[in-house]
């Protein structure tokens, strides 16, 4: 054991000896339990232990450095640098440095959620401090980017020797904090919890090396342990004298004193349960999230462990990072047993949580801080963005197996990349969707299916489920009971997991209406709520939906609208930015070209099509940096662009008395084109966008909104179910229907079916018996009859 | 036969010599693997290696070398070890540096505060023999080992068990009973062939111990030794439900079951790192060594089949054997054909479909795509039995198959996809969980009416996925994991099946003979064994060919296809022609050509046109479909 010992202000020595717990001199080292008062002005603020670094720290390490240091150490321990055995620390340096670090540091590029409400151009964390002091949560959260950026060398000791570097900084910024705010009263000192250590690695990576150093692994909560309480200082009283002592724990296990050293009787000293000094405790498991898992193995699990408050933090099914140091423990020694099991015990006591998607109800994009990417691969994807064919490129490769469907690849593709996300909630808007949908109906068995499972292989949030079999439960969340806990936990559901990303939904058509209502929601606020078991929330569903009917009567009817063939409310259609008809084009070129396309599929060898197409990778990586760094805006030309386009939209309908183009046209217009942008990797959308986007939305159009008896492309079928036509001559029948009755005179009730029958001879048109009906709801509404059983009435 | 071998029996030796020789240079680890590689590499060595799964765990002798054919079953967490470490004489006091590697268990006296420790990492991994094998690969297996089985020690208390076993019962021990004099001498090498008949009779002991230790396997009613591997290197290489034979060292340690059981509930307080374990994990983790074993892997060699009668390792030997069977092939095609004929009573075209869908394979994927995969569903099983002893027949020519019998009942309650189970933090396996190119035979014709619940659902969801895209999403609870597989599966029913598949094959009966049982058990009989073991080779070769389509082919199928589609568009889709080119393909496999020539196409159009004209045919005398 060793201890550090205020000499002078700047010189610290190692003394390797027996800590004497009464010592005044102990300064806030995790080992002191004094309730005593450091010194300069950290004032009467008890510390607290923090088991997180110490609870096993006597115990022998494994040890993986070479001890060549610590000879050095020993020796130069009588000179003026003084280090702590083992590492190169030099408490006096290190508590300075962080100090500076502390005073200094500026971040005025911080995105962080953390740091909303800060000044950006203060120093951060002398703000923090302040906050601190006004909240009194004596907790100070440390970037360890931050660290590196500003001192490196710094932040390498802090990696490699956090148990010993950590309280330093604890030190440091006590002194620091109560130096500024000698009056504030804390609960207990400040405590630091790095955070993103940059030694970031996935579960997988970890390995021995890695032992007793400070790591951050990004994972998922799978189980939780009951609270433990923790011996941390046994207190013993002489049954005979009363005398009273406390004996640590070390390594698990407590020394029971023999003797009692005030009235000597041997083994007199009796356990006082409720005088011990106990911690929080708890066990988490933490299995390695499926996204960074290679293929075709297992997931990981670790145990880590989490002290005072932070136990409790976490549950199940979180996604959280964790902050720690790794720590190897070997299996217990028996003493009845010469021969032990040669396995260590391995478990990360947990510094810093960080849950990922927590930061979902913040509303910021959380891939920005997660997916890095390396120089040459940024340079690589910017390289295919400069060529001028990008756009083909990547639709090309985006499911090569399936054949052609130029156009719907298109889509998907914009799709894929998502508009810019727009925030208008202070002009009371609220958000924008930036996200496209996309329905694809068609005859079945036009690999629609296809096109879905392999978006949802594409994207890193996708979800797949089947109209068939999903219910709005499935759907959205629901509540369960946990078995261990008896508590409530709200479990997501399909949209909601994917928020971020895409919802594949294969079989739209099969889909129960009661299911179907929930989509309304989210394809347009992005927002779902709930309500169940007495939890009422929102939670972000950002998500894009990928959706795939089938026709009705199986085959496409040519002869009928879209909304006729899938039977879909126009409501949920009308949310849909594009909605594609994959029919089979029935033409030999075509027929050639798919045949060519198959043949190939079943004899090419896996490198030829690697020439030909894209890897799926770089198209992975490619739309993640394109999600994830660039935010077009319109440009003035583009806007002008979208005007004209709208205004011509709505153009084409007027001349026939109807309307061709709502709003929701136009902002899908926009996301389009916003989305081709992004496509290019350019800050600006530019008039090609709005044009492709216009061609595009045109296409889709022109193939899911066309009138069939007039062979216009109307708009309406989609937002109203009907199209113009067959709404002018719903309001002719029931013109008509009026002045028949107005002819008659003054008839104040007539018989319904002479009506009808009246009104058939009358017109040259066949008007069957539903118009009939629907022209009398039409007057009924306009208050001039009412229709009451067989007769009907004028008003 | 082979004299005793030290690198057989003590392989320990070897490796601590090794060690020793090294003077901590790490190279000698690869020297060691290199050695064993050696080893193994000579003529017909690896069968000296007595096998874990012929020869039952109290007859193979504790530390030795032995080889295990299995399935990767679940991958447990990583753990660290001590791969060196010092310990320290009690009377003299005197440092020595050992080597933990490849064992499970220190020797006395370690020295937890050394310097020189050296942590190294090491993965678990769960194993159970291969899921469905066929009993007659069993036993070639078995009998083409030439290891010399002597008992070990741990033979006395298992005669013990055994005369345990007689008091509660008598019927199964009779037997047993009257060889008990012959295998009183052991140690000879003459009784060699008694020692290694006995476990057949012997089975059923392990059996009721492991009644209340769930060993996991993926079928239910499996039999043989699960198994606990131990792996240092090339962690990467090894995926889940890969098929290997692991060359390693046996420890069968009881420290470690006792290690295990021992808990003292006073210390757990004091003692977090014990307390993290439930029970479960425990048992799942650690069962006793005695059950599941443990198996230090020096050699690991993935297999492509599992076929006794081909020769097991891509070498020059293969290569000479596929090219003498290549001369056979279709001589053999033509015998197997007329077999399955009369086997499918008499229909020649179902046979031939039969034929190719048990050479079938998914060669590769196309993204989501996979290639290769040749559902067949045979409609209009007769009923009664007919499809159990299908599946029979089916068993005796394929050296990995189960025959899921889809009843409501088995629907609803059976686990078909693996499951992670948390609390004991293993994955529960499932009957999909299953190796390459084992043939599955979905029995449809037992479905009745009546109502499937939430599982049943799931499992026909999972059916179904499993057709389409050859696939299970393992279910690990907050989400689900997708591992591709390569099952070809088979479905009987008696109109047309509710499960996807790529072909439809409505049955004709050409015979109908009065006793069915009869008729198929005197067809079967009348086969040679030799004839048999045909079959099992083409069968198994076919399906390791290579493949090509010639340019000049290539546009005389596409010239095909658009002149189909000029007729009637409606005739032939996209789909169709999927499957009439996986159907070519096959139809050449099947014939041994590795090109596919225009008469193969032709011929591949031929019988997907008389199947397709029987389907529509059905339809109409259905008459529920325009």
């Amino acid at each position: 054991m060793f201890f550090v010992t205020a000499l002078d202000n700047n010189i610290y020595f190692l003394l390797l000896s027996i800590v004497d717990m009464s010592s005044p001199l102990m300064y806030g080292t995790p080992s002191s339990r004094v309730e005593g008062t450091p010194r300069s002005g950290v004032g009467g603020t008890p510390a607290r232990q923090r088991p997180d670094l110490g609870s096993i720290r006597k115990a022998p390490q494994v040890d993986l450095h070479s001890d060549a240091d610590g000879a050095v150490a020993s020796e130069q321990a009588l000179g003026q640098k003084l280090v702590i055995w083992g590492t190169d620390v030099n408490v006096g340096t290190c508590k300075e440095k962080f100090q500076r670090f502390l005073q200094r540091f500026i971040d005025p590029t911080s995105n962080e959620d953390e740091n909303a409400g800060l000044d950006l151009n203060e120093p951060l964390y002398m703000q923090k401090l302040e906050e601190i002091s006004v909240v009194g949560e004596p907790v100070l959260n440390v970037n360890c980017s931050h660290v590196q950026s500003f001192d490196a060398d710094l932040y390498r000791q802090l990696i490699s020797y956090p148990q010993e570097v950590i309280p330093t900084f604890d030190m440091a910024v006590n002194e620091l904090f109560f130096e500024r705010f000698p009056d504030s009263i804390l609960e207990h000192q400040i405590q630091v919890r790095p955070y993103n250590a940059l030694k970031t690695r996935n579960m997988r990576s970890l390995n021995p090396e890695d032992i007793d150093q400070m790591i951050t692994i990004s994972g998922m909560v799978i189980r939780t342990s009951q609270l433990i309480p923790e011996m941390q200082e046994a207190f013993f009283q002489c049954q005979v004298c009363a005398f009273s002592t406390c004996v640590e724990v070390d390594r698990g296990r407590i020394a029971e004193p023999a003797v009692c050293r005030n009235c000597n009787t041997t083994h007199s000293l009796a356990l006082i349960h409720n005088r011990s000094a106990f911690s929080d405790k708890q066990m988490i498991k933490v299995q390695e999230s499926p996204d960074d898992m290679p293929a075709g193995q297992t997931p990981h699990t670790t145990i880590v462990y989490a002290h005072n408050d932070l136990v409790d933090k976490v549950q199940p099914g979180d996604r959280i990072n964790i902050t720690g140091i790794y720590r190897a423990v070997p299996m217990r020694e028996n003493p009845r047993q010469s021969n032990v099991k040669s396995v260590y015990k391995t478990h990360i006591d947990v510094i810093h949580f960080r849950k990922t998607d927590e930061k979902r109800l913040h509303g910021l994009d959380e891939d920005s801080d997660q997916k890095l990417f390396t120089e040459e691969r940024v340079q690589i994807l910017k390289e295919l963005a400069s060529k001028p064919d990008v756009y083909d490129r990547l639709s090309s490769a985006l499911a090569p197996s399936i054949y052609e469907h130029e156009d719907i690849k298109k889509g998907i593709l914009l799709q894929l990349f998502g508009g810019t996300r727009k925030d208008f909630s202070q002009t009371g808007r609220g958000n924008f969707r930036a996200e496209v949908n996309i329905l694809l109906c068609g005859d079945p068995g036009t690999s629609k299916s296809q096109l879905l499972q392999y978006v949802f292989n594409l994207v890193p949030r996708g979800q797949y489920t089947s109209g068939k079999g999903s219910s709005a439960v499935g759907l959205t969340a629901y509540v369960m009971k946990d078995p261990e806990t008896k508590q409530l936990v709200l479990q997501t559901g399909a949209l909601v997991l994917s928020d971020n990303g895409i919802c594949c939904i294969d079989e739209f058509d099969k889909m129960s209406d009661s299911t179907r209502s929930v989509l309304h929601e989210v394809m347009e606020q992005q927002t779902l709520s709930i309500a169940k078991a007495g939890i009422i929330c929102q939670l972000n569903a950002r998500t894009s939906v990928l959706a795939a009917a089938n026709p009705v009567e199986s085959q496409w009817n040519p002869k009928k609208t879209t909304i006729e063939n899938i039977q879909l409310p126009h409501t949920l259609l009308s949310r849909f930015d594009l909605i594609f008809l994959m029919l089979d084009p029935q033409d030999e070129a075509y027929d050639r070209r798919l045949a060519h396309h198959l043949v190939a599929l079943y004899y090419q060898s896996e490198e030829q099509i690697e020439e030909e197409f894209l890897d799926m990778a770089v198209l992975k990586d490619y739309i993640a940096y394109a999600r994830t760094y660039i935010n077009p805006r319109l440009n003035e030309e583009a806007s002008q662009a979208l005007i004209e386009a709208y205004v011509d939209m709505r153009k084409i309908g007027s001349g026939r008395g109807m309307v061709s183009a709502y709003p929701r046209q136009l902002e899908s217009l926009i996301r389009l084109a916003e989305a081709h942008a992004k496509v290019r990797f350019s800050d600006k959308v530019e008039t090609i966008d709005v044009e492709e986007a216009k061609r595009l939305h045109r296409e889709a159009l022109k193939q899911s909104a066309t009138d069939p008896r007039t062979g216009f492309v109307d708009i309406s079928i989609i937002t109203t179910g009907m199209s113009a036509t067959a709404r002018k001559r719903k309001e002719e029948v029931a013109q008509a229907l009026k002045k028949m009755i107005q002819s008659k005179g003054k008839t104040p009730a007539m018989k319904y079916q002479q009506l009808f029958d009246d009104l058939r001879g009358q017109s040259e048109a066949a008007i069957t018996k539903d118009m009939f009906e629907e022209a009398l709801r039409a007057l009924a509404d306009e208050d001039y009859l009412t229709v009451t059983g067989k007769t009907v009435r004028l008003l | 036969m082979p004299s005793s071998h030290d690198w057989i029996n003590k392989p320990l030796g070897v490796v601590e010599a090794m060690f020793a020789q090294s003077n901590s240079n790490p190279e000698w680890e690869a020297k060691v693997l290199e050695y064993f590689k050696g080893q193994l590499r000579e003529k017909e060595s690896h069968s000296w290696v007595p096998s874990l799964n012929d020869v039952p765990l109290h007859y193979l002798k504790p530390n030795s070398l032995v080889k295990f054919r299995c399935l990767v079953q679940d991958m447990f967490d990583p753990e660290f070890y001590m791969g060196v470490y010092e310990t320290v004489d009690p009377s003299t006091k005197a440092n020595v540096l050992r080597c933990g590697k490849y064992k499970d268990v220190t020797e006395c006296g370690v020295d937890l505060n050394s310097r020189n420790t050296v942590t190294a990492e090491r993965q678990t991994f769960y194993c159970v023999p291969i899921p469905g094998e066929s009993p007659w690969a069993k036993e070639s297996y078995g009998c083409s080992s030439q290891a010399r089985v002597v008992p070990s020690t741990s033979y006395v208390p298992s005669r013990q068990k055994r005369s345990y076993e007689e008091d509660d019962d008598d019927m199964d021990t009779q037997p047993q009973k009257q060889r008990e004099p012959h295998t009183e001498p052991h140690g000879n090498g003459d009784s060699k062939r008694q020692e290694t008949e006995a476990p057949s009779s012997q089975t059923t002991a392990p059996s009721d111990c492991s009644s209340h230790l769930d060993l996991n396997f993926p079928l239910p009613g499996e039999r043989g030794p699960a198994c606990l591997v131990k792996v240092y290197e090339g962690l990467d290489s090894f995926k889940l439900n890969d098929t290997l034979e692991i060359y390693g060292i046996l420890s069968v340690n009881p420290v470690l079951t006792v290690l295990g059981e021992e808990k003292d509930p006073s210390l757990l307080l004091l003692n977090p790192t014990e307390s993290m374990e439930t029970p479960e994990e425990q048992r799942a983790h650690d069962p006793p060594a005695s059950l599941v074993p443990r198996l230090h892997m020096l050699y690991a060699r993935p297999l492509q089949h599992n076929n006794p009668l081909l020769p097991s390792a891509p070498t020059e030997d293969q290569s000479a054997f596929v090219s003498s069977f290549l001369v056979e092939m279709a001589s053999v095609r033509a015998e197997l054909l007329a077999y399955l004929t009369h086997v499918l009573l008499g229909d020649g075209l179902a046979a031939e479909y039969l034929l190719l869908h048990l050479i079938s394979n998914v060669y590769t994927r196309r993204d989501v795509l996979p290639l290769g995969k040749f559902t067949l569903n045979l409609s209009g099983c007769p009923l009664n039995s007919y499809t159990e002893r299908l599946y029979q027949i089916v068993q005796q020519l394929v050296p990995c198959s189960y025959r899921l019998s889809m009843s409501l009942h088995t629907m609803n309650s059976m686990r078909l996809v693996p499951k992670k189970d948390y609390v004991a933090n293993r994955l529960v396996s499932g009957a999909l969980q299953l190796a390459r190119n084992t043939s599955l035979f979905l029995d449809e014709t037992q479905l009745e009416q009546g109502q499937l619940d939430s599982s049943g659902v799931r499992n026909i969801t999972a059916l179904g996925n499993l057709i389409s895209w050859q696939k299970v999403d393992y279910d690990f609870s907050y989400h689900q994991m997708e591992f591709p597989c390569n099952i070809n599966v088979l479905v009987t029913s008696e109109g047309r099946s509710l499960l996807p598949s790529d072909c439809q094959v409505p049955l004709q009966p050409q015979v109908t003979p009065p006793n069915m049982e009869e008729y198929l058990t005197t067809i079967h009989m009348a086969q040679f064994t030799s004839q048999i073991n045909k079959f099992r080779v083409y069968l198994s070769l076919a399906r390791t060919l290579d493949y090509s389509i010639s340019d000049e082919v290539t546009k005389a199928v596409e010239d095909d296809f658009v002149d189909m589609r000029k007729d009637d568009p409606q005739s032939v889709t996209a789909e169709d022609l999927h499957r009439m080119l996986v159907v070519a393909r096959l139809l050449s496999l099947s014939l041994g050509q590795t090109t596919l020539s225009r008469d193969g196409w032709m011929r591949a159009k031929h019988i997907d046109m008389l199947r397709r004209s029987r389907t529509e045919q059905q339809k109409s005398l259905n008459g529920n479909e325009p």
